[in-house]
């Protein structure tokens, strides 16, 4: 908890990791200044791109005390606004899970080898990303704790599957390798409570640690003050489920 | 959600963009997610041109009524056009090279 009369200093950069296939991929970095040592997390970008709600969710992660990095995982699809790219990426029907997988498995282990890290590092996602957390929790070996915002697709119908999304990540869940937190909203289409369900009791068969919170009269997207979408009390009291999630994992 | 429901078609055309006119190539029709709507999902188009990068792009994000509105309403003008000749005249004067 931060007092008044105490020090606080952040780095926040653009750095080069290396992702899938050993491509270098540009990444938002921030972490607090200091020895440390610090937990770090993966923030993985949603739908709209890596855009600045992200680059503020990454600076937001420092200020309470983890090393935390963001790749842009549209980097492949060239460089411009994030609304152009990610609009290239949308029309392209989103990123392959597999490159992603490889991509977020690279962020983790270049926290891993920074010299500040406290061993535990975590994975954060929305929307897409939210997705991408989970499916990577469960793929990629190596993370400590996983926060699913309202992911959708995790649950995929037969018809929904494509050659860059061929498995629903629901078919991985036996494999998940860390403590998982989902947040969702009532009002959601995507994914819909019917499908948070369907989640929760795949978690339970196979007894893994999770937690999920369904807020009322709340949608999709709900942290986005910058949308429509915006729930102030759900959005605040989503923020300490995640940081107190984190901290129980990670600190 | 972020619904993944999306089409590219092969356009030919102009598109003013933050550069000025560029060549249109191509228009990415999807119903996902807009940047700048109020909505969670709208229909969006982007009329763009690969060849030049992201940033060749002009994009509207139109809520359902009006994105079947603008369907019907370029129907009917085609048809129109079509009906008065128009559509001849100017494939003629397309294909000839005067």
């Amino acid at each position: 908890m931060y007092q008044t009369d105490m020090y606080e200093g952040m780095l926040a950069e653009t750095v080069t990791m290396h992702g899938a296939n050993g491509d270098v991929i540009n990444t938002y970095f921030a972490r607090p200044l200091g020895p440390g040592p610090f937990p770090g997390v993966v923030l993985i970008h949603h739908l709209p791109g890596w855009d600045e709600w992200y680059r503020e969710a990454t600076r937001r992660f420092a200020q309470h005390g983890y090393s935390a990095l963001s790749p842009n995982l549209y980097f492949r699809d060239g460089h411009g606004t994030p609304e152009d790219v990610a609009a290239k990426v949308r029309a392209a029907g989103g990123v392959p899970d597999d490159q992603v997988v490889g991509d977020v498995g690279g962020a983790m282990r270049y926290l891993r080898s920074l010299p500040y890290i406290n061993g535990k590092v975590g994975v954060f996602g929305t929307c897409s990303g939210g997705r991408h957390a989970y499916l990577t929790a469960c793929r990629a070996k190596g993370f400590d704790a996983a926060v699913d915002c309202w992911g959708g697709r995790v649950v995929m119908s037969r018809e929904e599957l494509t050659p860059k999304q061929p498995v629903a990540p629901i078919d991985y869940t036996k494999d998940l390798s860390c403590p998982l937190l989902g947040l969702f909203g009532e009002e959601d289409k995507g994914p819909t409570p019917e499908q948070v369900t369907r989640h929760d009791e795949e978690l339970k068969k196979y007894g893994k640690t999770y937690e999920f919170h369904m807020y009322p009269n709340a949608g999709h997207g709900f942290f986005y003050y910058d949308r429509p979408a915006y729930r102030q009390q759900q959005a605040v009291d989503g923020w300490h489920k995640v940081f107190a999630f984190l901290q129980k994992h990670l600190g | 959600m972020c619904t993944m429901i999306a089409r590219q078609v092969e356009v030919e055309g102009r598109g003013k963009g933050p550069g000025g006119w560029f060549t249109v190539r191509q228009a990415n029709v999807s119903y996902d997610h807009p940047f700048s709507l109020p909505l969670e999902h709208a229909l969006n188009i982007d009329f763009v041109n690969e060849a030049q990068g992201p940033g060749a792009r002009v994009a509207v994000e139109l809520t359902v009524e009006s994105a079947r509105t603008l369907v019907e309403t370029i129907q009917a003008v085609l048809t129109r056009a079509e009906a008065a000749g128009y559509l001849d005249r100017a494939q003629a004067r397309t294909q000839s090279p005067t």
